[in-house]
């Protein structure tokens, strides 16, 4: 893998003057993946944050090749450029010699729940493209709804918190299993802090013959409640806490990709996010909070299993 | 004319099967689709054509409609001249990206397999799947037969990617009646089909990464509002330019695909109006009634979008009765959807005949040559009074 210094000499394809806010996770996510391959890329993405910011007409910050067709449907769509990108290359009318990794971004919303559909369909029948999923963890461009990537007990603006509710009532849906359980040539968890584990499994994710799925987790300062400029702290009290298995699936075999030296509690990283404030205050929630530490540690123990490095 | 392009040997053919005939000698770069009865039958026979080589398209097996007009549209973006097809319920999950096939301005063309929308779940044909996207900014062509369905395919490629138009087309025939009867059709050469409808080229493609362009961008109040207007411009050039591509079809091919046919008319004191295979039906019926001495005739609408209003005005305005013949309900209390439309466009016309509305068929029910007699003998009472006094008909219900 190129070395900083290197990776910033790439030229920018989302380019500064877009509208995403200030320490915003998924335009750190996104810069971060596109700088891992020198090949021309098609970029897609679903309807969000990332889609609506960067692409107010008659202005856009993609300096790439860009598509925004729908909420539920990016998968879908980039499956048919690549396809026709086979199409052409097969009747001539583009060179054979021509390279284009194409790549879809959602949000959580767009691929935990909306989009399932279309990604399962385009990862089954192995379009050879990268799904970048930039998990914010709710739907933030509508303003904060649940979505199946919000953690037990977030306060959102749909299951919010309350007299009679400590927030989602649900654990988080393990969307990165889902891909993996496609057979899928790559798939990987990331997150933004990790900023060199992201870039090189992005490059392994550009070189794979077939779909590749990456899931990374970007912190949203506002739908998290904390301040802009922890955005890349919060992304590695995930990491360091263990809510957040870094690791990847290269042809079904599992490796992970850091154990933190010290596995930080589960409180560390609810305590920095605003939308867990009610389980600290006016009275602590300890039954919840070691109902959370209890999930997060069977799903860090499962991850080590399947990585080969159980205790 | 001597110059007609030589028609291949007949071979009998259900109109599903004609389609997909249609669509080898297309050889689009890319087909997105997924089975849904009674379409099924094209992407069946489609997907043995690509199994046998015998075209080089590539195929999107997708998981759902939704995913197989999104792909269209990816792929239409990228350059690829893009088909796909589809029935009924597949329709209704394709919606939302129908408009935005349309809005994006992609010519991706559609045959629509007629089948009544659920509930109650039904396979048969009728008219309310494609009725209810004819606000989705697709131009719409209906056929009678499956000769007709194979050329208005190929017609519809030529229309939907001229240069100023650029939309994409539906061509849709009767579920059943059409897509699984069989029926001889003389297919072209694929030569003069490829001479016909050209390459496909687009001003601007998702694949040239030397010239990034986004597509489908946020398009706030300073903007959305110009850019519909474009939209229905570029209908309005539609409805100017289908004329000419229609006469060069007919001197190329043969057949002439007005967007009216106009059946019986010269003389015709009261007419119906019919979508699709009716049509048939309505044109034996009307040569017995002819027979009898009777002055009846037909008007078949082979585009209902663009909608040829003025061709309307001047078809209908010297008849004495009209009977649309709707396949379809609009639950407005006033009618089907063609009988809305036709009335209106009558509404500025120096002369308005009465106009009755007959509703018929929903769901695969058969429209025979003896409702047809019965829509005459009703159009006669309202020929002779000059009232309609019931404007709304269900006919064929029980
Ligand atoms: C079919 C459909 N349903 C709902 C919406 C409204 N909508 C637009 S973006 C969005 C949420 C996006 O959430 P996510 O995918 O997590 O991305 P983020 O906004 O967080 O970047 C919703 C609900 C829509 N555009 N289309």
């Amino acid at each position: 893998m190129p070395n900083i210094k290197e990776l910033s000499t790439r030229p920018e394809r989302l380019t500064s003057g877009h509208r995403l806010c200030p320490g915003c996770g998924a335009s750190i996510a996104v810069r971060q993946i596109l700088m891992a391959t020198e090949d021309p890329v098609v970029v897609g993405a679903a309807t969000g944050c990332l889609e609506v910011a960067t692409t107010i007409y008659p202005f856009t910050a993609w300096n790439t090749p860009f598509i925004h067709n729908a909420f539920e449907n990016v998968a879908a769509t980039i499956s048919g450029s690549e396809t026709a990108f086979r199409a052409l290359q097969k009747s001539g009318k583009i060179s054979k010699d021509k390279q284009i990794k194409f790549i879809a971004f959602g949000g959580d919303g767009g691929t935990y729940d909306i989009g399932l559909q279309s990604l399962s369909g385009a990862l089954e029948r192995g379009h050879n493209f990268v799904y970048v999923c930039y998990d914010n963890e709710a739907y933030m461009n509508t303003g904060i709804q649940r979505s199946g990537a919000t953690p037990m007990c977030a306060s959102t603006t749909t299951a919010p918190s309350g007299k009679a509710s400590l927030g989602k009532p649900q654990f988080r849906k393990d969307l990165t299993q889902i891909a993996v359980a496609h057979n899928i040539p790559y798939a990987a968890q990331g997150t933004i802090a990790y900023w060199s584990d992201l870039v090189r499994k992005a490059e392994k994710a550009f070189s794979v013959d077939g779909p590749a799925f990456l899931n990374v987790l970007s912190p949203c300062y506002r739908g998290w409640r904390f301040d802009q400029e922890k955005t890349v702290e919060v992304s590695k009290l995930a990491v360091d806490t263990c809510f957040w298995p870094l690791y990847e699936v290269v042809n079904g075999e599992y490796k992970l990709s850091r154990k933190p030296k010290q596995k930080l509690p589960i409180t560390d990283w609810l305590k920095a996010q605003g939308r867990f404030k009610h389980l600290f205050s006016p009275t602590e929630q300890s039954e919840a909070i070691e109902q959370i530490q209890k999930e997060v540690d069977a799903r860090w123990q499962k991850v080590l299993k399947l990585c080969g490095e159980a205790e | 004319m001597s110059n007609i392009a030589q028609k291949q040997e007949k071979i009998a053919v259900s109109g599903d099967e004609a389609a997909a005939y249609a669509m080898k000698v297309i050889e689009p770069d890319v087909v997105a689709a997924y089975p849904i009865t009674p379409q099924t039958e094209i992407v069946m026979n489609f997907s043995q054509f690509v199994a046998d080589g015998e075209v080089t398209t590539e195929m999107i097996p997708v998981e759902s409609e939704h995913s197989a007009m999104s792909a269209c549209v990816g792929s239409a973006a990228s350059g690829a001249r893009t088909m796909t097809a589809t029935s009924a319920n597949g329709l209704a999950l394709m919606w939302e990206v129908l408009y935005i096939a349309s809005s994006t301005r992609l010519p991706i063309v559609m045959p629509v397999v007629n089948r009544a929308l659920s509930a109650p779940i039904n396979i048969h044909c009728d008219h309310s799947d494609s009725m209810g996207a004819r606000d989705a900014g697709w131009i719409q062509m209906y056929c009678e037969n499956a000769q007709e369905v194979y050329e208005k395919l190929i017609l519809a490629i030529r229309i939907g990617e001229l240069e100023d138009v650029r939309l994409p087309v539906m061509v849709c025939q009767d579920g059943f009646i059409t897509s699984h009867a069989v029926e001889a059709l003389e297919p072209f050469a694929k030569e003069d089909v490829q001479k016909f409808i050209g390459s496909y080229s687009v001003p601007y493609s998702l694949l040239d990464v030397d010239n990034p362009v986004t597509f489908g961008p946020l398009d706030l109040q300073d903007y959305y509002f110009e850019h519909k207007r474009q939209q229905s411009e570029a209908m309005s050039r539609a409805y100017q330019q289908i004329p000419e591509i229609v006469k060069e079809f007919k001197n190329t091919f043969g057949s002439e695909y007005d967007f009216l046919e106009l059946y019986r008319m010269e003389d015709a004191e009261t007419a119906v109006i019919a979508l699709g295979s009716t049509a048939g039906t309505a044109k034996n019926t009307i040569d017995g009634l002819r027979e009898q001495g009777r002055k009846v005739g037909l008007v078949k609408m082979n585009f209902v979008r663009p909608f040829p209003a003025e061709e309307l005005r001047s078809a209908l305005s010297p008849l004495k009765a009209v009977g649309i013949l709707d396949r379809a309900e609009s639950f407005s209390n006033q009618g089907g959807p063609l009988f809305s439309e036709i009335r209106a466009a009558m509404y500025s016309s120096g002369q308005r005949p009465p106009i009755a509305d007959y509703i018929y068929g929903l769901g695969g029910r058969d429209m025979t040559p003896g409702l047809i007699e019965e829509v005459f003998r009703d159009l006669d009472k309202v020929a002779k009074t000059g009232k309609v006094e019931q404007s709304v008909h269900y006919i064929g219900v029980r």
